[in-house]
């Protein structure tokens, strides 16, 4: 009987891109086009914004009734600051959305643009999280009086004791800085107003369409059933269009105000500059570990720049506070005491990049085991083997349950695959001859699939999680499965079909997943958290399931058996170890076919991985080449290990690319300077090396697909593999590195200071 | 004006600065080729002019006048293009965005080149930027197409 | 990112191309050949020519052609045409090795040396190969006809003495025949622009160095040959050491270009490794 899971089967999405026949938002036709107006300073007031004669445009006074931005959760202080959709008296970041204008053609809406005269009175800008916790910092949101948007801390009881009983204490400050996700897809939406019914559909490059309707609709106070959100084939996202963009807000309100079709496509500028930034976050962790290197207990101090608003639905607490939870990662830290706090600059909101926090922390926790390391002559492999956890569950400090992984086994994979003996006699004789090689591990263990549970800890007004699918099978034994779930790049048309072919007996051919539409699907919460696999996969099986069973009872009396001798497979329901067999197809005909749904809300699972990096750094130019990388991942069942592997390597490329190459830079008045991708930049084919992959499976009762997530875990390991090698290669020198991306400038100034 | 794309002739009428990868999308309705960055850095609207293969934001579409022009749509005929099998045997694209660039990046570079090493398609294919694959599922199937295309 | 309107002209010989520079210039017309560093300019529109004279159906601009030691390269050569061998000496060489620095395929398919020079900028390699060869440009203007050399040519960042109405004709490199020579850039990823490269050229005459040309480029306002580097090769023999000695008198003898990515000390010591390199590379 042929089974579907586990094989890499290619992609049902492949034949239309690969035609070029993919349906992008920008592909849309559209009679009219919008552009914003953006601040061009990061902080003062709108004196003026004057639109020469003839030129259509909306300011803030035009958009009375339309609610701000403004996500809420209720813990930790958080302060629910709020951004209206186009920015009223006030600027707060450079490229903040002024005025909107309207123009038959992308080219004349930028000449439009550019001819609105725009007065400002500047004000003083706060840049970084260390000026704006100054007393004398202006405060940036009226009503507060700080610029922290959200603090938290926790001690446990023995932290103390364990802290002063340590035989070793051993600090690591990291900083990691400012990101984008930089999608080759920039944001786009296109809004058309039909006359006739009165509802607009939204067409746009949204991670959650359902999410972005009941914002949309709730902001404008129109009905949600008036709104139809469709998100077509979208070209990455990576978190940064999980975030509601301020400006689809407008342009529907446009569309209907004006009952036409309106698009906005914005370009890379806007992208760089407005569109949601990342992980400006700096982390100081002390580790107290006894003699033989057993962590006794540890502290860590987080501070993240949030940015000028709150992204919705996360808020600007997101990245602090998955900080200040998360950070023992896959160590058994008994005694743990944090601090975390999210600091409101003048610079473009920070909202979720693929990994969110989880780089950062991965980086200050792989920092301090590697120095601990040093300093207490262990070698960084025994130092993480005496101190992974190793028995499942396990609840951390924060109350987050691990469940069953792997993460001394995936290390131990990892280590064999780099051949570090070899490496070390490979280090020594280039050391000799001038060169500095040097092999960095990280290990670390990745939240996915976690449901609404998990948000509500949170204290998020909106608690997103859950997945419905709806199934049917038609008469002719044809499945067509719905999802709230919305993928850009993951292949979930492809794996879905192999879980629910199985479960079904037919062959994934035979179904057609339908995802994107708020029409045609039931509400979801789309892709994001590396959980579309897990929790609408896990929707998928449990409507197929409710299908299987109606099968088998069905065929049961076809054939005149027990259901518990019927097997489903090839198409048909055999009896088994007979030849008596009816096809599928003939059942679903019979019974004019069978609809179910499945919802799925799990609690969570965490998925593990070991990276190991091989680089050399060249002390003549600075420069980093990463020769080599390994990944030993276990993310449970692989359902379609093809597709795992590109997530992996898409992920680890990224996290390359935080690590040597990408940050978003702002001078000392909130200006911009990394606005086109000669300054900001990605990776090319050059810079990513071959990335080896292994592949464990443990299977957790936490997820009922066995799979757990993936999406993510590339971007989480890497960069402090990289980091980790990099401070090995240059340890002979003195030198040591904290901060990513850590680029040549960096490098030379640590040798500089080495010296 | 006439653009010749893909042996089809387009009659357009576009300002002198609407760029070839814009004419391409709005006025010849070929969206296959995209556009990632408008300044000649991602090559997401990379088409081929004359045989070679160029950055379709870069030039003005009044400058490919008289040209012949190729984009993705004109790849495949009954079957799919070598290039475009390899890609989808070898999982060398996920969200698509970035594919059509590197398919005529990748042929247009075989067929001035059909001898080219694994070395020299790494240098053409940086090139171009992805971001969801990472490159190597990228390089494995354009490997296998220069094979293939090698042996015609 | 679309660019400002534009009137658009093609001419098809180069007088009809002058006879419009010169009209036009007044009015913001400027010349368009390769388009891969003026159109992103238009796109971010840093710049917003009022006209753009389209040269690349102009007859005669492109060719190259070598004879009594110097290579003439017309102005609308691609760096495509000069990533195969078009003459022989030094020059022959480190031409297609160079150019495989520049961008990448597509950029190099298009883009013109000629545009690379009067586009003057200051990580440009084929600024710093006729900077550092004391190569000329033959210009053509309402004016009539003038040759500028290299020391000349290049007067600051992304600034030249071609006169707005002027049309820059083609470029004269020496051949240097016998000649070592060696290149080495340094960049953040491969094709960018540099942070630093060198270009070294030398004849070995019984044993030792002489007529050395020895250029930066991507580390000052415009790409120069540094005579203290010169001087420090000049009469010598080849070796680590006396190569070492010319790089630190090319790190010291730096004006170096700073920003937010680059202290001077660390453009300095990009230099001095260009440099070492480009040397070690001439006698590999």
């Amino acid at each position: 009987m042929k089974r579907w899971t586990g094989r890499p089967i290619t992609r049902f999405e492949d034949n239309m891109l690969l035609r070029g026949a993919g349906r992008f938002t920008a592909d849309l036709p559209s009679p009219k086009y919008m552009r914003f107006v953006r601040s061009p300073i990061a902080a003062g007031k709108i004196e003026s914004c004057v639109a020469p004669e003839g030129v259509v445009m909306i300011t803030a006074a035009d958009l009375e009734g339309v609610g701000a931005i403004a996500p809420m959760i209720r813990k930790f202080g958080y302060v629910p600051i709020e951004q209206t959709v186009l920015a009223r008296d006030v600027v707060r970041y450079t490229g903040e959305p002024v005025a909107a204008v309207i123009a038959d053609s992308e080219e004349e809406a930028e000449d439009f643009a550019d001819s609105v005269m725009l007065d400002f009175r500047p004000g003083d800008a706060v840049v970084t999280a260390a000026e704006s916790l100054l007393a004398r910092a202006p405060f940036i949101h009226p009503g507060m009086d700080s610029n922290v948007v959200v603090r938290t801390a926790m001690t446990t009881p023995g932290h103390q004791a364990a802290m002063a009983g340590a035989a070793h204490l051993v600090r690591a400050k990291i900083r990691s800085r400012r990101q984008s996700a930089l999608p080759m897809e920039t944001r786009a939406g296109h809004a058309a107003f039909d006359v006739e019914t009165g509802r607009t559909t939204l067409t746009c490059t949204a991670q959650m369409p359902h999410l972005v309707r009941t914002a949309i609709a709730g902001l404008l106070g129109m009905d949600e059933a008036d709104l139809r959100v469709i998100a077509p084939d979208v070209g990455g996202g990576f978190g940064q269009k999980m975030s509601l963009a301020a400006e689809y807000v407008v342009l529907v309100w446009a569309a209907r105000k004006l009952r036409t079709t309106i698009a906005w496509v914005e370009d890379r500028r806007e992208n760089l500059m407005a569109s949601f930034h990342s992980r400006d976050i700096e982390i100081a962790v002390t580790g107290a570990f006894d003699a033989d290197g057993r962590f006794l207990a540890l502290s860590g101090d987080v501070t993240a720049n949030v940015g000028a608003y709150a992204p919705y639905p996360n808020t600007a607490a997101v990245e602090p506070l998955m900080s200040f939870t998360e950070l023992p990662g896959p160590y058994d830290v008994k005694e743990y005491s944090c601090a975390a706090r999210g600091v409101i600059t003048n610079t473009c909101v920070s909202a979720p990049y693929r990994g969110v926090a989880r780089p950062a922390i991965t980086l200050a926790m792989e920092r301090l085991m590697d120095k601990a390391a040093v300093v207490i002559g262990l070698e960084p492999a025994e130092i993480r083997r005496r101190n992974l956890v190793q028995k499942f569950p396990h609840t951390t400090p924060a109350g987050l349950v691990y469940d069953d992984a792997s993460y001394t086994e995936t290390m131990a994979a990892a280590l064999r695959a780099a051949d570090v003996p070899g490496f070390r006699a490979r280090q020594r004789d280039a050391l000799a001859a001038g060169r500095y090689l040097g092999l960095g591990i990280s290990t670390f263990c990745e939240r996915t699939g976690y449901g609404s549970a998990a948000f509500a800890a949170r204290g998020m007004d909106i608690q997103p999680g859950w997945e419905n699918v709806d199934m049917r099978m038609d008469a002719s034994g044809k499945v067509t499965a719905r999802i709230g779930a919305s993928p850009h790049g993951q292949g979930l048309r492809t794996t879905l079909a192999q879980i629910i072919a199985d479960t079904l007996g037919i062959t994934p051919a035979e179904v057609t997943v339908i995802h994107g539409d708020t029409d045609d699907t039931p509400y979801g919460w789309g892709t994001f958290a590396s959980r579309s696999l897990v929790i609408s996969g896990g929707a998928s099986l449990i409507a197929a399931r409710k299908i299987r069973a109606k099968l088998i009872d069905d065929a049961a009396e076809m054939l005149e058996a027990a259901a518990a001798d019927i097997e489903l497979g090839d198409g048909f329901a055999r009896v088994a170890g007979t030849d008596r067999a009816v096809a599928i197809a003939a059942i679903a005909g019979a019974k004019n076919g069978f609809a179910d749904e499945g919802f799925y809300d799990p609690l969570g699972t965490f998925s593990n991985a070991t990276h190991i990096a091989i680089v050399e750094v060249d002390v003549g130019t600075c420069k980093v080449k990463v020769e080599k990388f390994v990944v030993a991942e276990d993310a449970g069942r692989l359902i379609n290990p093809m597709i795992v592997d590109g997530q992996i390597h898409g992920g680890v490329a990224q996290g390359i690319a935080n690590a040597l190459l990408e940050e978003i830079v702002y001078d000392e008045t909130g200006n911009i300077l990394t606005i086109s991708l000669a300054d900001f930049l990605a990776p090319t084919a050059h810079e990513i090396p071959p990335i080896e992959v292994l592949h464990r499976e443990t299977i957790s009762a936490a997820t009922i697909t066995g799979a757990k997530g993936i999406g993510e875990g590339g971007t989480i390991g890497a960069p402090a593999a990289v980091l980790n090698a990099i401070n090995d290669a240059l340890r002979p020198l003195g030198v040591e590195i904290d901060e990513m991306p850590a680029t040549p400038a960096r490098i030379f100034a640590a040798l500089q200071a080495a010296r | 004006m006439i653009l010749d794309v893909n042996g089809h002739a387009y009659e357009v009428e576009v300002e002198p600065r609407r760029t070839l990868a814009d004419a391409l999308r709005k006025d010849c309705g070929l969206t296959g080729t995209h556009v990632g960055c408008e300044h000649g850095v991602c090559g997401a609207c990379t088409v081929i002019v004359d045989g070679e293969a160029i950055r379709g934001c870069l030039m003005f579409a009044v400058q490919a006048e008289g040209a012949k022009i190729r984009t993705v749509e004109g790849l495949a005929g009954e079957t799919l293009h070598v290039m475009q099998q390899e890609f989808e045997r070898h999982h060398g694209l996920q969200c698509g965005f970035c594919t059509p660039g590197f398919l005529l990046l990748a042929v247009a570079a075989l067929e001035q080149a059909p001898e080219l090493n694994d070395a020299q398609l790494l240098d053409v294919l940086a090139a171009n930027l992805c971001r969801c694959t990472g490159y190597q599922n990228i390089i494995k199937a354009v490997s296998a197409a220069a094979r293939r295309m090698k042996e015609g | 990112m679309k660019t400002c309107g534009f009137k658009y002209h093609r001419p098809e010989s180069v007088a009809a191309a002058v006879a419009l520079l010169g009209a036009l210039a007044p009015q913001g017309g400027r010349i368009l050949a390769g388009g891969q560093s003026l159109v992103p300019m238009m796109a971010y529109r840093m710049a917003q020519p009022g006209h753009l004279i389209d040269i690349n159906r102009v007859a005669g601009l492109a060719g190259v052609s070598a004879g009594a030691g110097v290579l003439r390269i017309g102005a609308a050569a691609r760096h495509a045409a000069l990533a195969r061998p078009v003459c022989g000496g030094a020059l022959g060489a480190m031409l297609p090795h160079i150019a495989g620095h520049i961008g990448h395929a597509p950029i190099r398919n298009r883009g013109t040396f000629g545009g690379s020079l009067a586009n003057a900028d200051p990580a440009s390699e084929w600024c710093t190969l006729l900077a550092t060869l004391d190569g000329g440009v033959e210009v053509l203007g309402p004016a009539g006809e003038r040759r500028i050399a290299a020391a000349a040519f290049f007067n600051g960042v992304m600034a030249t003495a071609l006169r707005d109405d002027e049309l820059l004709m083609a470029a004269h490199l020496p051949v240097l025949q016998g000649y070592n020579w060696g290149f080495y850039e340094v960049n953040r990823r491969a094709g960018d622009y540099a942070m630093a490269m060198c270009l070294v050229a030398y004849r070995r005459v019984d044993g030792v160095m002489t007529d050395v040309h020895l250029g930066i480029g991507g580390a000052e306002a415009f790409p120069r040959r540094l005579a203290e580097a010169e001087f420090a090769l000049n009469g010598q023999p080849v070796g680590a050491e006396i190569f070492a000695r010319a790089a630190d008198a090319a790190a010291a003898g730096l004006d170096p270009m700073t920003d937010h990515n680059m202290s001077a000390d660390f453009r300095r010591h990009l230099v001095r490794t260009a440099v070492a390199r480009a040397l070690a590379g001439s006698v590999a």
